[in-house]
């Protein structure tokens, strides 16, 4: 199953910790708050977005499953 | 704008062909009494109609009416909410068409609740369309006299902000929380009105439906485009001889539209369609385009709440746009970064190019920020700045490199033609 990193903008505060732990997919736009790239994650970069994550200070950090009922495809996120 | 008025060539489904507005006893001789229909009958008539939403979003109503009707939950009540919220600034359809057939809506609404098994009902309003209340008002006590419906329908008003009329934050709102957007999901048909499945519906699209409810989806398919059928209510305005609200089906073009409304003042140079949130077009791109979705996405428009403004060759686009971008980065609910931050700073580059006094690499820094702010907010609020951005950077492409090196120009300082309304202070 398809699975992928979102971030919940309301709650994010810009600590920028997930961009350290997840470089493949997390980059910080000019102001300090993440652009995720939506691409599923692959097995190799599993266990960084897992601790990208937990480390979230605002746990603003989750991984959803493509399927997840109501979740939507954002225009940052390819196919 | 002045009072709406139908020109002769026009579609008269939803718009009364008089400007007269109706009460309930001239409702109930132009359209008959309000039929019964069973859930499923109605869901698979809207179905059959093809009609989507007209506050913007343009998603399939049948699809939604069922998701509410069968949204798993423990409790078997759902709530029913019209969104007459029109937030849109260059937007007067949806008032437009309550000030003239409350009850057309108000059948709307009651077929939407009976639909999705709702006991209450809300039409969301904001404060400043106090006119609409007054009319919405008096239809419902109307109402009240006359019929032994059980639905108890609320009247409830919201600030007059950009954002309030987005669907999460009219449940949040409805919910007794403040008017600001949240994220989704869970949506409003999951997780709405105070935790209950929840139909959030525009106004014209609620009329339309009760249309739809008394003559059947063939009927709606009647008019318009294959995949765009049926009649569009429409704001026009800026350079047109007559600023007004029509109502044209999806296969009308632009140029039949803007005659409708007293004609081009002028040579037009470009068109804004959608809305403050909507893209500009170059005029000849799409002056002999229909309106339906296929033929509006191939020149990367969307029909948006219905706005079309034509701005002439004798006006700013970018003195224009960087009136509007200040509006949209005022309209910030504060509540997501990307968009609390980067809205303004957008705005501020921006200005600093019309006027002369950004640096060489602003138009680039903001084609950049137009593409990165893309799906960075609960809502869609820093989307639809940025694609308004992208559009004007690329429509007045030559006019912000001269507006970049020598500041204004000689039509900047002309009277607006996008008006903003004043940002409101006080509560949300």
């Amino acid at each position: 199953m398809k699975h992928r990193l979102r971030v919940d903008p309301i709650k994010c505060k810009a600590h920028g910790m997930c961009a350290e732990l997840i470089p493949e997919r997390i980059r910080i736009d000019d102001w300090g708050y993440p652009i995720v790239d939506g691409r599923p994650l692959t097995n190799a970069l599993d266990d960084h977005a897992r601790r990208a994550v937990a480390d979230c200070p605002r746990a603003a950090l989750r991984i959803v499953l493509s399927n997840e009922p109501g979740t939507r495809q954002r225009p940052n996120d390819p196919d | 704008m002045t009072t709406p008025v139908m020109s002769e060539s026009a579609t008269h489904r939803l718009l009364p062909e008089d400007t007269v507005p109706e009460d309930l006893h001239a409702h109930l001789a132009a359209f008959g009494a309000r039929p019964v229909i069973d859930p499923d009958a109605m869901i698979g008539a809207l179905d059959a109609s093809g009609l989507r939403g007209r506050g913007g979003a343009e998603f399939p109503t049948g699809v939604k009416w069922r998701a509410v009707r069968e949204s798993p939950h423990h409790s078997t009540e759902r709530v029913v909410v019209a969104n007459a919220a029109e937030c849109e600034p260059a937007s007067r359809k949806d008032r437009t068409l309550l000030s003239l057939r409350p009850h057309l809506m108000l059948d709307g609404l009651e077929h939407a609740a009976e639909t999705v098994g709702a006991r209450r009902a809300v039409i969301y309003t904001t404060r400043s369309h106090s006119e609409v209340q007054e009319t919405l008002a008096a239809a419902i006590a109307e109402r009240r006299r006359h019929s032994d419906s059980s639905l108890f329908i609320e009247l409830l008003i919201g600030p007059n902000r950009y954002v309030s009329g987005e669907e999460t934050a009219v449940v949040s709102r409805v919910s007794g929380q403040l008017a600001k957007p949240k994220v989704v999901p869970p949506r409003p048909f999951q997780h709405g009105v105070n935790g209950l499945p929840t139909l959030v519906q525009n106004v014209e699209t609620l009329a339309q439906a009760a249309l739809i409810a008394r003559r059947g989806g063939a009927w709606y398919r009647s008019a318009g485009a294959g995949r765009s059928p049926g009649t569009a209510l429409l704001t026009v305005s800026g350079a047109v001889g007559t600023p007004r609200v029509v109502e044209a089906a999806f296969d009308t073009t632009v140029r039949d539209i803007v005659a409708s409304a007293g004609g081009a003042v002028g040579e037009p140079a470009a068109i804004l369609v959608g809305g403050y949130f909507g893209r500009w077009v170059a005029a000849d791109r799409i002056w002999d385009r229909a309106i339906d979705a296929e033929s509006l996405r191939a020149i990367g428009a969307s029909l948006g709440t219905g706005v079309l403004i034509v701005l002439p060759g004798t006006a700013c686009g970018v003195a224009e746009t960087d009136r509007v971008l200040s509006f949209l980065a005022s309209q910030t609910a504060k509540q997501c970064g990307p968009c609390h931050v980067g809205l303004p700073a957008i705005a501020e580059q921006f200005h600093g190019v019309a006027t002369g006094r950004a640096r060489p690499a602003a138009l680039d820094l903001l084609t950049r920020w137009s593409t990165e702010m893309l799906g960075r907010g609960a809502c869609r609020h820093p989307d639809g700045t940025a694609l308004f951005l992208a559009s004007a950077l690329q429509v007045f492409a030559a006019d912000l490199r001269h507006h970049s090196r020598l500041g204004a120009c000689r039509f900047s300082g002309k009277p607006a033609i996008l008006t903003v309304p004043a940002t409101e202070a006080g509560w949300w």
